[in-house]
């Protein structure tokens, strides 16, 4: 019988006769371990076209295959299962040149009737799919040609800008393998799915890509995927040696780590998220009338941008790990970025003139509008978002210095979204906006006054304002031509007429904070999702985390 | 004898009809029932945002929806969970034995406890004694359940602990009230004064007494601890009943709840009147 | 014995006196934020820290006191009596209202009464104020929470029903009302105790919790319920123990609660 402590010892022999290994040939890195980490909800689908949730994204992500992938460092477009493209003239075709001898997970070769198969099911409108409404610019069916096995040339009803980069969310399914999607072209596969608990991937034995001395990737045998809602949890996981990375993590703990241990942590600076409120300026909302007319005014919205203290907010709220926001496009999206613009100062003397400007005036300490009524307005904002939460106390502490009551009524998020899409009850809402596009034509449904998610006042017959016409007229402008410089110079005029007339107040972007196990050899988190396992195929496993578990 | 079983069966069953119809017109009276998160992603065109808001439409009738409920439970059918697109049979058949053994558990050890504890107060009267009880389950009560979850995570405890430390307080504060009142009647202290032992006290004496009403309270107890297992199942990161009703309920996934209802319905009416029978057999028959 | 009661009488004054002077103990309020010191540690001008958008958590405890140790007893209050109503009504009548009691008691423990929260929190108006908020959470909370005691009452008054003394206080006159007031209410004592002292903390934190639905106290106004959501965060007490002192107080002052209530019980 081999007691405990035997036992124990024989381990840690192990791992130093890897460690050694490994410094002597730095060949047993590339056999494998178990990569874990944590999701925060339940992945609602493995369907790759379907998946409209972080958690299911982050299994798309490991799991599929895509012809082009931008690049999470570069931001470049690389090639993947294509090995080159060209996209016509007027960007209504692209002919892509497939890669050979590349198989599905389960055997099935991989050809150009693949990808016409995915490509139609994805642009079937019953299918309702939020990937495949982004190519969606016109009306009309799309075609696919395959020319050869491969090479196969799509053809849309109208033209889509950025329609190369936007196939880095299309994972090819597989047009005849009796498997459907778990047939898969990317490095790990769906091996087990506890619900609840967790997801389980295995690399692909198939996976097509090599690393430079030939070997096959992915490095991992494994990654384990925790469902685990609670960030506490998640973080106390980490800290034990669990789990071996936190895609995206609070503040308070990033700073914890980073007090105890800062080789864990990574701020990779402003991410392309950002936090904003905004006033409902629905015309039959049901709230007063005189509110509408408030929330309508330019005047009351800058003055309100122009009372929050947003250097407070990236400051006391993210503990400086935040910059205050300037509009729609992150600093961090070089290219697309406004770089005249500077974000609002505060300055509460400026928001009384304006506010004077329209008649209101301050009584006994507080403000009131031209006809008497005192000015006082409620905030809605998603429950349990920590940051959220604290953000709104401060803005209501603002806002009571020029004399403004603010009421905060945290929400739970359906009741939220009820609120904010079909009853429009609710005065001012602030939420936060996860981008993951740096073309902004994937915000096309925000700005489009007759989009869904025009979120001050969506669904507009015809625009009601002239700037709102204006956007609307830009953007489309900008969606038309696939000349760089003249989209630039269009979503730059959307970009200040948004700084002047604050439909959405933009609060903040929050950096990119995550955490990275040491025993994680190979990671490079960045500002794009997914910040840290972006390159999962190529991480490592230091072989004293691997012997330990 | 036959006539009452039936009869009392025939009752639970309209209880847990009517509590799931019940639970469905709560659901569906709550705003946020028919919006979607997916609503606000940007990427998804005006018509994929009708077609999202157009899934519930088989849900706003309640009354059409409950009896097409019924008619497929009859055969089996429990519906299909919007949030997990999983079927409803199959989530619950996964997950009941998790709840029914970290609840189940929990209960038990909360019970020995409590019973415990509140049993060698009332033997051993020392005032001290009182109010380290009292400032023992106030501590327990006082301490939000997601701490004492995220307390069992850190300390890598099982998720039962957590829930005995949940139900604890409340057991204890029930049955030490119950049994030194049953302590407190003279004919115990007569019994004491002549010497006889505390087992024999305790069994002939206080128990009869105070026993129905303990059964009573195992009996609710039951809905106490599944009520705890929703913070702990979801904290622990424990996939049972509890962590599945807190997605449901965020959710808003009306097929899911409304089975959930009548699960939890059916064990809090069947661990009450397993109580209530208790009781009928326990006391002494009066003329 | 006595001794422990003065002493818990003293320390229940103490915070209700205290919690009364607060605008003389914390002159800052409870709203105003140290924008310069969040989250720092206890200090001489903040006694208990601040917390993370930099108000004091002092002024914030006393001024969470008024509003918690007056709003959650009283809505035990409520949540006892109709306990006490439904239970021992049901148990002292017994027959079919005993029947129609347990099974409605039965089916109020099951429902999801998280969606009647929601449904509230919509019909109320959003710019409600912080106190009417609070005040209807509680009175909600009064309303819901009766049910499981209920049960167990019911059991009490139908055993008690049966007993000697009640049948020798029928026969000699006494019926109605009167019989259930004076003679079969008091019995229920034990369980109608343990109902609001359990009630009291419980409620404390489910108005903490309803804060996630719009319910509750809202900010700025502290209470005892948010001051205790604090706690979720923190991973190692050893960091920052003072944030337990409002742990610490509510569990002695419900402690002190208890041997305030039920003297008679101990010194039996």
């Amino acid at each position: 019988m081999i007691g405990r402590r035997t036992k124990f010892h024989f381990v840690m022999c192990f791992a130093l006769l890897c460690c050694v290994g490994s410094i002597a040939t730095n060949a047993w890195a590339q056999n494998g371990g178990d990569l874990r980490f944590c999701v925060r909800s339940e992945p609602k689908t493995f369907d790759p076209l379907l998946v409209d949730d972080d958690s299911s994204l982050s299994i798309r992500y490991l799991t599929g295959g895509v012809l082009a992938r931008v690049n999470r460092h570069t931001q470049e477009l690389e090639p993947e299962l294509a090995e080159s493209w060209k996209v016509s003239p007027d960007s209504k075709q692209i002919t892509f040149k497939l890669r050979h001898g590349v198989h599905f997970s389960d055997g099935t070769p991989f050809a150009a009737d693949d990808v016409a198969f995915t490509v139609q099911r994805l642009m079937d409108p019953a299918l309702h799919s939020n990937t495949g409404d982004a190519f969606r610019s016109g009306s009309g069916a799309v075609t696919t040609k395959v020319i050869a096995p491969d090479q196969i040339a799509i053809t849309f009803p109208a033209p889509v800008v950025g329609l190369d980069r936007m196939f880095d969310e299309v994972a090819i399914m597989s047009a005849h393998s009796a498997k459907k999607e778990g047939a898969v072209l990317g490095p790990f596969m769906v091996a087990e799915y506890k619900p609840g608990s967790s997801v389980r991937l295995e690399r692909n034995p198939y996976y097509w890509k090599k690393d430079a001395q030939g070997r096959r990737l992915p490095y991992l045998d494994s990654i384990h995927i925790d469902i685990q809602g609670n960030r506490d949890v998640e973080m106390l996981r980490f800290k034990r040696g669990e789990i071996d990375l936190i895609n995206v993590i609070d503040t308070d703990y990033f700073d914890r780590l980073a007090s105890s241990s800062p080789q864990l942590v990574h701020d990779a600076g402003p991410s392309l998220d950002s936090d904003f409120m905004w006033f409902n300026e629905v015309g039959n909302a049901p709230i007063p009338e005189y509110k509408r007319a408030w929330f309508g005014s330019v005047n009351f919205r800058r003055a309100i941008s122009e009372a929050i203290n947003r250097d407070d907010l990236a400051r006391i709220v993210y503990n400086g790990h935040a910059q205050p926001a300037v509009g729609p496009i992150s600093p961090a999206n070089k290219f697309w970025f406004n770089s005249h613009l500077k974000a609002e100062a505060h300055n509460p003397q400026g928001a009384l003139e304006r506010l004077k400007a329209d008649g209101f005036h301050m009584q006994n300490g507080t403000l009131v509008d031209k006809s008497g009524n005192q000015v006082e307005f409620s905030i809605v904002t998603n429950a349990g978002s920590k940051a959220r939460e604290r953000m709104s106390v401060l803005i209501q502490e603002d806002l009571g210095k020029i004399g403004i009551k603010v009421n905060l009524v945290p929400l739970d998020f359906p009741s939220l979204i009820e609120r904010i899409t079909h009853t429009f009850n609710y005065e001012a809402a602030m939420l936060g906006f996860r981008n993951i596009d740096l073309d902004p034509n994937g915000q096309m449904n925000i700005w489009l006054s007759s989009a869904s998610n025009h979120a001050w006042n969506p669904e507009q017959k015809s625009p009601a304002t002239a700037w709102e016409a204006e956007i609307d007229k830009l953007m489309r402008e900008q969606a038309s031509t696939a000349d760089l410089k003249k989209r630039k110079q269009a979503f730059d005029r959307v970009q200040e007429i948004v700084y002047e007339q604050a439909p959405l107040i933009y609060l903040i972007n929050q950096n990119a904070l995550s955490a990275v196990s040491t025993s994680v050899a190979g990671a490079s988190p960045g500002i794009l999702y997914p910040q840290t396992f972006w390159n999962a195929e190529r991480l490592t496993l230091n072989g004293t985390t691997t012997a330990k578990r | 004898m036959l006539g009452r079983i039936a009869r009392h069966i025939a009752s639970i069953a309209a209880l847990v009809l009517i509590g799931g119809l019940l639970s469905a017109t709560l659901v569906r009276m709550a705003p946020g029932f028919d919006s979607d998160e997916r609503e606000l992603d940007p990427s998804l065109n005006a018509e994929s945002v009708h077609a999202l808001r157009a899934e519930h439409a088989g849900e706003n009738n309640i009354l059409a929806f409950y009896s097409a409920y019924l008619r497929g439970a009859m055969h089996g059918e429990l519906g299909v969970s919007h949030s997990l697109g999983q079927p409803v049979s199959r989530l619950l058949g996964e997950r009941w034995p998790v709840t029914v053994r970290v609840a189940g558990i929990g209960l038990l050890l909360g019970w020995v406890a409590a019973a415990l504890l509140a049993f060698v107060g009332c033997l051993w009267q020392r005032p001290l004694y009182h109010i380290f009880g009292g400032a023992l389950s106030g501590a327990f009560l006082c301490i939000p359940a997601a701490v004492l979850a995220l307390a069992s995570v850190i300390l890598n405890a099982p998720g039962y602990l957590a829930i005995a430390f949940i139900v604890f307080p409340k057991i204890y504060r029930y049955s030490r009230n119950l049994l030194g009142k049953s302590y407190a009647l003279p004919h115990i202290t007569a019994a004491r004064a002549r010497g006889v032992g505390e087992m024999r006290i305790l069994i002939c004496h206080v128990l009869p007494i105070a026993g129905p009403q303990l059964i009573a309270l195992a009996g609710i107890t039951v809905s106490l601890a599944l009520g705890a297992s929703i913070p702990v199942e979801s904290l622990c990161g424990l996939p049972g009943i509890g962590q599945l009703a807190w997605q449901a309920a965020l959710s808003r996934d009306l097929p899911l709840l409304v089975n959930l209802t009548v699960l939890v319905t059916l064990v809090t009416l069947l661990a009450n009147s397993g109580a209530d029978v208790m009781i009928c057999m326990t006391r002494p028959r009066q003329g | 014995m006595k001794a422990a009661r003065v002493l818990a009488c003293v320390i229940v004054v103490a915070v209700c006196a205290l919690s009364l002077c607060a605008n003389w103990l914390a002159p800052g309020g409870y709203a105003k934020q140290f924008r310069e010191a969040p989250g720092a540690p206890p200090s001489r001008e903040h006694l208990l820290g601040t917390d993370e958008v930099g108000r004091d958590r002092f002024a914030r405890v006393l001024y969470g006191t008024r509003i918690s140790l007056l709003l959650a007893p009283a809505a035990a209050l409520v949540s006892t009596a109709l306990a006490a109503l439904v239970g021992g009504l049901a148990g002292y009548l017994g027959g079919i209202w005993l029947k129609v009691a347990r099974a409605f008691t039965d089916l109020f423990l099951s429902l999801p009464w998280l969606f009647l929260l929601i449904t509230v929190r919509a019909l109320l108006p959003l710019n409600v104020s912080p106190l009417s908020s609070v005040l209807i959470t509680f009175l909600i909370l009064g309303l819901l929470g009766w049910a499981a005691s209920a049960r167990v009452l019911s059991t009490s008054a139908n055993t008690l029903r049966n007993s000697d003394f009640v049948l020798q206080a029928r026969a000699s006159g006494a019926h109605g009302p009167r019989l259930f007031l004076i003679h079969v209410l008091p019995n229920l004592k034990p369980v109608l105790y343990a109902q609001f002292w359990i009630s009291i903390p419980v409620f404390i934190l489910s108005e903490a919790n309803l804060g996630v639905l719009g319910l509750g106290v809202a900010e700025p106004l502290p209470s005892w319920g948010s001051l205790l959501r604090e706690l979720e965060g923190m991973l190692s007490f050893r960091e920052e123990p003072w944030r337990l002192v409002p742990l610490g107080l509510l569990i002695v002052v419900l402690t002190s609660f208890q041997l305030l209530l039920e003297k008679e019980e101990v010194t039996a």
